[in-house]
């Protein structure tokens, strides 16, 4: 499948941190063909395995793209069959408005958040973000047939499935981290083109964006002897100021900082000059808001580079992407993967 | 039914770029009526002959919607716009329209939640502050597929769901330009002109020429209006309420209803056992405020099918209350004319 195809599928699976059940399924069932051995642990972590086609020995690496997504959950249930709900990591109040919801009841039902109409609002309210806890859900049914089907603690998801903008541009909800899976996807592809030492787990994390925990059990399961996390970053955005943004068309990101080994990170950059990929450098002062943070510290450590695309909007339902960044990474991530044989410690030593 | 509001609310129409409902509804209108014109601003106007002659009946919807116009495409190749009738900027964060003719896909960006200061996330947007995203590197490949000048809409498509609802967008007015074309089924003994108007979301200014131009005796407008009865409104408040029927207006803020018009709306509603309801607001204009001070004055009233979140890519309406528009309005027809 290729690599657009597959992100359009994932994003249309509901997987909001905490029930991943149903996407992680999928991710699954999508790394099959290209693993040795997938299974799935009880945070509905996904690993897919693939063993090195190199004798000798290489390192135990582990690439981590988390699959769960933001969303909404069901607080309450008025006396007239509106939804009242909350957010499940971080979601801006001033998105929700007249968007399209999926509520995942006992039925999949499709509903929209209304608001109040502007001419019954005050000046001074009319000024200010509606709160997301003024907001509701009308899922257009009567309240004794929604309650049948709806309960208290559901989860809620964004309906805005993967569109083209202008080539190679595309949009939609729940980039991240999907595309990190797309990516991880594609470097299986990537390294089935090459010969590489060691073996190498591919993991679909749990529970990222509300605390990066799928990483932290899954990294303990592997117990890599490199991590490769992968995920978004802020891509350039008009309001947005261009220190805290990177070009959408240059190439994947690498992370600097002291959530990422410093020899591990300077030899991806040399694999990217030795073979032609352009990248750019994020510099992240602290912990990085990622899977790499909780990797890095796993057991007795684990040396992690963090690999990244820069995405516009993140967490919101028109998320932008540059496609070709996906593929420069995959490409990038295998090449370094397979530059890692005998004697790769090395380039760990202090 | 459904299928013909699906068709219509599928057609752009940004006021002032109606062409393409335009085209739909004068194709939908021709085997219906004698004749069909389009006038200098662009309204459409289907004359459906008599037997006997004398009084002129009026149906009227518009047929435009709320949109947007691209004003200045950036260095970055991000667009610029303007909004076309009245749309609150709060609901236009991460949404996504149709560019001109074509159809072009473009976002409304806003910086990521990480990006934004505590106080920013409390603050309503601003229509000037946003921006549309094609997904364009430069000006130059912006250009390639849009202009400033060129129109935009949501986009949003036709859902149905819940019990018997729909979501779309401009449900307002094109529920209205369905209803009047499924009434126009009916016989009818006088001369009746089924007009869809242009412009009414950005001043009520195809229906002024229009009427001048038909010279009717009365008109009855059909429009989609709100419908307030959603948490943090108080009932007295509620303009329409959903699933209580089409609502007769008395008054709103363009035009009093002649009461001679209203009491056989409510009539002919009651005889047929059609709920209604009425309007509950004065809020609100439509295109009977100008139709009613042509030439000499017309007779006018409203009937509007109640539509939540009105101007927004996710109106929601209750088929119920369209199918009995319609049937208010074919019942209003029987006799109208002796009025």
């Amino acid at each position: 499948m290729d690599g657009k195809e597959l992100l359009s599928r994932l994003i249309e699976i509901p997987g909001v941190s905490g029930y991943e059940d149903q996407i992680s399924d999928m991710v699954r069932d999508t790394f099959r063909p290209y693993c040795q051995e997938v299974h799935q642990d009880a945070f509905y972590n996904v690993y897919g395995k693939k063993a090195g086609t190199k004798q000798g020995l290489g390192p135990k690496v582990m690439l981590a793209a988390h699959l769960d997504e933001i969303g909404l959950m069901v607080k309450d249930i008025d006396e007239k069959g509106f939804i009242s709900f909350t957010n499940i990591g971080g979601v801006d109040q001033r998105i929700l408005l007249s968007q399209e919801v999926y509520i995942h009841g006992k039925e999949k039902l499709f509903g929209v958040i209304g608001a109040k109409p502007p001419h019954l609002q005050g000046k001074e309210e009319a000024k200010k973000a509606v709160p997301v806890k003024e907001m509701v859900i009308d899922a257009g049914l009567d309240p004794k047939r929604l309650k049948e089907l709806v309960s208290i603690g559901d989860l809620i998801t964004f309906k805005s499935p993967l569109i083209d903008l202008n080539e190679p541009y595309v949009c939609g909800k729940s980039i991240d981290d999907r595309a990190g899976v797309v990516m991880m996807y594609e470097t299986m592809k990537e390294l089935d083109k090459l010969v590489f030492a060691g073996e190498v787990y591919f993991v679909a994390t749990a529970q990222e964006e509300v605390g990066t925990r799928g990483a932290i059990i899954s990294t303990y399961s592997v117990e890599p002897d490199i991590g490769i996390a992968i995920d978004v970053t802020h891509g350039d955005t008009p309001d947005a100021s261009k220190e805290e943004t990177h070009n959408m068309d240059t190439g994947p990101v690498i992370a600097v900082g002291p959530n990422m080994h410093p020899k591990l990170t300077d030899r991806l950059m040399n694999v990217a000059k030795d073979n032609g990929i352009d990248y750019l450098i994020e510099v992240e002062p602290g912990l990085t808001g990622t899977d790499a943070r909780s990797i890095q510290v796993s057991r007795q450590g684990v040396p992690t580079v963090l690999i990244e695309f820069p995405l516009r909007y993140m967490h919101t339902t028109v998320e932008v992407l540059n496609m070709d960044t996906i593929k420069k990474a995959a490409r990038l991530t295998a090449l370094f993967i397979a530059s890692m044989g005998e004697g790769w410690e090395e380039c760990l030593t202090y | 039914m459904s299928d013909l509001l699906k068709r219509l609310v599928s057609a752009k129409g940004a006021s002032g770029n109606e062409d393409e409902v335009r085209q739909l509804i004068i194709e939908e209108i021709t085997p219906l009526t004698h004749q069909v014109t389009v006038d200098r601003m662009g309204n459409v106007i289907g004359y459906k002959r008599g037997s006997v002659p004398g009084k002129k009946v009026m149906l009227c919807a518009h047929m435009d919607e709320v949109g947007f116009i691209i004003t200045r495409i950036e260095e970055n190749g991000m667009l610029k716009f303007g909004t076309i009738g009245s749309i609150d900027a709060r609901i236009l964060p991460s949404k996504r329209i149709r560019i001109g003719n074509e159809g072009i896909p473009g976002v409304f960006g806003i910086k990521a939640i990480h990006l934004q200061e505590p106080a920013e996330r409390e603050t309503a947007v601003k229509a000037k502050q946003l921006y549309i995203d094609i997904g364009a590197k430069t000006r130059e490949e912006a250009e390639r597929k849009v202009k400033p000048g060129d129109y935009a809409v949501f986009d949003s498509e036709m859902v149905y769901f819940g019990e018997g609802k729909v979501k779309s967008r401009a449900l307002d007015d094109r529920a209205g330009c369905a209803a009047l074309i499924e009434a126009l089924k009916a016989d009818c003994p006088f001369d009746l002109y089924a007009c869809f108007t242009v412009q009414e979301e950005v001043g009520i200014r195809g229906a002024k020429v229009a009427a001048y131009n038909i010279k009717p005796d009365m008109a009855l407008i059909i429009e989609g209006t709100t419908c307030s009865d959603v948490p943090g409104i108080e009932p007295q408040n509620f303009s329409t309420r959903m699933g209580m029927g089409p609502a007769i207006s008395i008054a709103d803020l363009s035009s009093y209803s002649n009461k001679k018009m209203v009491a056989y709306l409510i009539e002919r509603a009651e005889k047929a056992s059609i709920p209604y309801q009425i309007k509950e607001s004065l809020t609100g204009g439509n295109d009977a405020g100008e139709i009613q001070r042509s030439r000499g004055g017309v007779m006018t009233s409203v009937v509007s099918i109640p539509c939540r979140y009105i101007h927004s890519p996710s109106s929601v309406m209750d088929l119920e209350d369209f199918n009995n528009t319609i049937r208010l309005v074919q019942e209003f027809l029987k006799g109208c004319e002796a009025l």
